[in-house]
């Protein structure tokens, strides 16, 4: 009974690795029934959002798990098993439950505090429960990473943080433009904190939505997301002389509006104003730009700057955050342990003793003048008793394999053995 | 009676102009309502001053540099409670005031005899020609506080420190469409300034134009603010370009005004 993580994030591949390697739509259903199969997967959890792909999976042997899982993503996005032997990261553990309280609590977010990653790990746990795929650990693992996250964003101003750099980029906006509900809007690429801001620029009310996408497909979905229009990828510089606000965030490697196309664009839309936020890291768009007249570029940092100049606050933030993970993980560990066999074995027999010698007490109190041998006699009649009433749960304990979970919290259940610490 | 209107008019405009540059330093809403009633009271006073000078000299009072001034501030008054009552620009004042205030205590300082108007100047014209160019070069007036509010802000977000004032200053393209504005406005009555005046010139002098400073420097004012509307409708220059150049272009116009009346004796006399 082993936590198990596989996956990767925006960290350690690019845009296009964590394409090929989505679960997108009816893939996701698709995919996470066939995870579960595997032999080696007892519960199966499936996240995969855009700057992130990651399997939770319940497994009783870790290295053959993890073979089997790579076999299976290699298998079902029909790509080479080789690439998959490095570029994901795998993890057991408490290491696998650290990193899942500490992707719930946006702590290993793009943007550190974006919100909408708890409302994706809900949702890839909602799918999980409506096709039972998950068991005791996963479910009891989603539910302290949802509480995680819940106290993480009560107890520290990390949240804070996403939500106030989208507003900022909103107000900067309304202090370049006179009237929002007036401007062609463009969001180019895609990522968490990209799409949380464009849904903040679009909710304030914009005249036209446009997206683009190196996949044109993923530009419809969005499009289709944000009530807009999808631009082919080839096409955004033409667009972006009728564009008056742009978030960029493509995942390219390089810039891919120069100053010298941008200087054409604004001889296009005769020198109007434009504001362009580069979410993108490493940054897409060549930072002289912010040198033409009437062009306003801002990147993640600039509007970070603009929310809080004071870089120590935050690191204080995320160290508060961290710690409360620390603590979060024992208490699950504690939890989990207990679920063992072996601790359960000896928690019932502590319990059926306790009772034992509870009750002989009571009743030799109850017979002054009692003999010695009457005593030993009603004393082995006890342990007799004790002994063969927990003689089938202990063995059914020993001998479970398949379903020895839910035996272990069904056991505890019923005996009212209390394993974890509330 | 009219000198007590003008310090009365120039004391209340000097109040706004303290209040509106300590509203840079503080926020409240109190400020502004105070600020605009203080202008708002040298204003009425100010006016009923131009009306009694009106009576008194029996044509429009501009004839000496004290009353052109006066009249000149008096109607970069009267365009800046338009605009305000028209957009609402917060902090305008604090940019306009101090304009106004500066202008009010110079022309306090000009000589104020009323002198006895030349039989040749006496014509329609002189009202004319006159409020054309004043209303004019007070549009251009109100184009240059708001092209300096457009730096101001343009700086912030360009530099992104946006600092204290980056909040309540409108946006850039408020800004910057309003110094269009003024400047569209001001154009067609400089233009027309200069030609009433040449008409005027030609009926008075017989000839319609005699390079006096005056002309000249018109012509030269002319020209800057054809050359933003221009670059503007052709080039696309706007923002801190127009801004700049606003500002260039009202600079021409107060060194014009004070220059040519210390340093040289043209037609315009009394101007």
């Amino acid at each position: 009974m082993n936590v198990f993580v596989v996956g990767l994030n925006h960290k350690i591949a690019d845009v296009d690795v964590r394409e090929k390697l989505a679960f997108n739509g009816p893939k996701l259903e698709e995919g996470l029934t066939r995870f579960k199969e595997l032999p080696e997967v007892e519960e199966a959890i499936i996240l995969s959002t855009c700057n992130r792909v990651e399997l939770y999976a319940n497994v009783r042997d870790t290295v053959r798990a993890s073979e089997s899982i790579k076999d299976f993503l290699s298998d079902f996005h029909n790509i080479k098993r080789e690439s998959l032997d490095s570029g994901l990261y795998i993890y057991d553990g408490s290491n696998a439950v650290k990193h899942v309280f500490r992707v719930a609590s946006s702590l290993d977010s793009m943007v550190v505090g974006e919100p909408q990653i708890l409302g994706q790990l809900k949702a890839a746990f909602e799918l999980a429960l409506s096709k039972k795929t998950t068991g005791i650990l996963l479910n009891k693992l989603m539910k302290k990473a949802i509480s995680v996250a819940k106290r993480v964003r009560t107890e520290t101003r990390i949240a804070e943080n996403a939500v106030s750099i989208s507003f900022a980029a909103v107000e900067l906006a309304k202090k370049i433009f006179t009237d929002l509900s007036k401007k062609v809007f463009m969001l180019l690429g895609a990522g968490e904190m990209a799409e949380l801001a464009a849904k903040h620029l679009i909710s304030t009310g914009v005249k036209e939505v446009l997206v683009s996408n190196r996949t044109f497909e993923r530009a419809c979905e969005l499009s289709k997301e944000f009530n807009g229009r999808p631009v082919k990828f080839e096409e955004f510089i033409q667009e972006m002389a009728r564009t008056d606000i742009v978030i960029c965030s493509t995942g390219a490697p390089t810039y891919i509006l120069s100053k010298s196309q941008m200087q054409k664009v604004m001889r296009d839309r005769k020198q109007r104003q434009v504001f362009i936020i580069d979410i993108s890291v490493p940054r897409n768009i060549d930072p002289g730009i912010n040198d033409l007249d009437n062009v306003y570029l801002y990147n993640v940092d600039d509007l970070q700057g603009v929310v809080d100049a004071n870089v120590f606050e935050r690191q204080k933030e995320a160290e508060k955050a961290e710690k409360i993970i620390e603590e979060e993980i024992d208490t699950f560990l504690k939890w989990q342990s207990s679920l063992d066999s072996v601790p359960t074995i000896v928690a019932l027999r502590e319990k059926a003793e306790e009772i034992k010698r509870e009750e002989l007490e009571k009743l030799l109190h109850k017979i002054p003048g009692i003999g010695e041998k009457e005593k030993e006699a009603i004393e082995y009649m006890a342990t007799a008793l004790v002994n063969k009433l927990i003689h089938p749960p202990t063995s059914a304990l020993k001998e479970a394999s398949e379903d020895k979970d839910a035996l272990v919290a069904t056991i505890k259940r019923l005996y009212g053995i209390n394993g974890e610490e509330k | 009676m009219g000198v007590i209107l003008f310090e009365l008019a120039l004391t209340f405009y000097f109040a706004a102009t303290i209040v509106s540059i300590t509203e840079l330093f503080k926020e409240s809403k109190i400020t502004s309502k105070i600020i605009l009633s203080l202008a708002a009271m040298g204003f009425a006073v100010h006016t009923v001053n131009i009306i009694f000078r009106y009576v008194s000299a029996g044509h429009i009072p501009i004839t000496n540099p004290h009353e052109a001034t006066s009249f000149f501030s008096w109607c970069i008054v009267l365009i800046f409670f338009i605009l305000q009552f028209r957009y609402k620009v917060s902090l305008l004042s604090s940019f306009i005031m101090p304009v106004v205030f500066v202008l009010m205590l110079s022309s306090s300082m000009l000589p104020r005899e009323m002198r006895p108007l030349s039989p040749v100047l006496h014509s329609y014209w002189l009202g004319i020609h006159t409020v054309l160019a004043f209303l004019g070069n007070a549009a251009f007036a109100l184009a240059f506080g708001i092209g300096t509010m457009y730096l101001v802000q343009e700086h912030y977000v360009k530099s992104k420190h946006l600092g204290g004032l980056f909040e309540r200053l409108p946006s850039l393209q408020t800004l910057d469409e309003m110094n269009y504005r003024l400047i569209t406005f001001g154009f067609p009555l400089l233009t027309l300034a200069i030609i009433t005046g040449a008409l005027w010139a030609e009926s008075a002098w017989g000839s319609y134009w005699n390079w006096d400073p005056r002309e000249t420097w018109s012509l030269v004012t002319w020209f800057i603010y054809a050359i933003i509307l221009h670059a503007r409708l052709i080039a696309g220059w706007r923002g801190k370009r127009a801004a700049l150049l606003s500002i260039i272009g009202f600079l021409t116009i107060i060194l014009a005004f004070f220059g040519i009346k210390l340093l040289q004796k043209g037609l315009h006399v009394f101007l």
